[in-house]
């Protein structure tokens, strides 16, 4: 089963119409979608503006692939419960968005494997024609190397007098 | 009796996603003593730790347990002494780099990956007790911090 989700905050009419297009031609598939307050329902498979939250967690759990808008708090969950996950980042210049960091962070997140990324239709459909192979793959985590690397430099510095261009203020017993 | 190995460090962090984000970075600190402080009431670190101390878990919203979740942080600020303090947040995380910096401790805030939109209300507070203010999203680094030094995903 795969789990189509926009969130919680607005539409995203563009990522539910390309997932209903691609669902026309795969009626054996079986797609159950979360669409908040779509122009227009999908013609091709279940769907719901909202489901309780549990609900959608529980659908999501059991799901083999999910496809979402790129909000971190979604991503976050499907690495959790170890589900591959589509993202159709929301643009700002098409009103999906009132910033484009769903596509900064999209970016990021899938240079390190962790999510696939689909920009438009086209890439989204050729995406879910490998909906097999990506669930099967596995993401590994690898451990954040340059953050540990950057902190330990920070642990292993020094003591720096205050006098030396820090900009804390003073603080008790100094 | 346990001997003190480097520097003492203390390590804050909430149950969740938090606490998994510190552990991400716990490799960090290990040539020294490591103390974790977190609300979770069975946390298992994946890195070995020196001790655990649990807390109260409070938020904005709840105003008097967040008194209490600050007195007990600041009782094992006191007790540990710790020469370094580091969190993820999220509250008691605060108080906790809030009060270590006023003993004299080095301090680190790192911002959850999950505010990719801006930093968190406890991680823009708590500026001017961070030495090292890190966001986990290069598109919130700025010149005067937060700083980008990598995330954990």
């Amino acid at each position: 089963m795969i789990v189509v989700t926009v969130g919680t905050q607005l539409p995203f009419d563009r990522l539910v119409h390309s997932v209903d297009r691609w669902a026309a031609e795969h009626p054996d598939v079986e797609i159950v979608a979360q669409t908040g307050h779509a122009s227009e329902r999908p013609h091709h498979f279940r769907s719901e503006p909202f489901f309780g939250r549990h609900q959608l967690d529980a659908l999501m759990a059991q799901s083999s692939l999910i496809v979402a808008h790129a909000g971190i708090g979604t991503i976050l969950r499907a690495l959790e419960l170890q589900v591959p996950i589509i993202v159709m980042p929301r643009r700002a210049a098409l009103g999906e968005h009132r910033n484009d960091h769903q596509l900064a962070s999209a970016e990021r997140l899938g240079a390190r494997g962790l999510v696939e990324v689909a920009d438009d239709e086209h890439a989204l459909h050729r995406l879910l024609d490998r909906r097999d192979e990506l669930s099967a793959s596995r993401r590994v985590l690898e451990p954040p190397v340059e953050l540990i690397e950057a902190i330990r430099r920070f642990v292993d510095a020094p003591p720096v007098s205050d006098s030396s261009g820090s900009t804390r203020h003073a603080r008790f017993g100094r | 009796m346990s001997v003190d190995r480097g520097q003492r460090v203390l390590a804050v962090a909430s149950a969740g996603g938090h606490l998994s984000q510190l552990e991400a970075v716990l490799p960090a600190f290990e040539s020294q003593t490591v103390t974790l402080v977190t609300t979770d009431p069975d946390p298992d670190p994946r890195t070995p730790v020196e001790r655990v101390f649990v807390v109260t878990d409070a938020n904005l919203d709840t105003k008097a347990r967040l008194i209490r979740t600050a007195l007990q942080v600041l009782i094992v600020v006191l007790r540990v002494r710790p020469g370094i303090v580091v969190s993820t947040g999220a509250a008691p995380g605060f108080f906790a780099v809030v009060f270590g910096s006023m003993i004299g401790a080095r301090t680190i805030w790192l911002d959850s990956i999950a505010n990719v939109e801006e930093m968190s209300v406890s991680g823009r507070r708590v500026r001017r007790h961070a030495d090292m203010w890190l966001t986990q999203w290069p598109h919130l680094a700025h010149p005067d911090g937060p700083a980008f030094e990598g995330s954990v995903l």
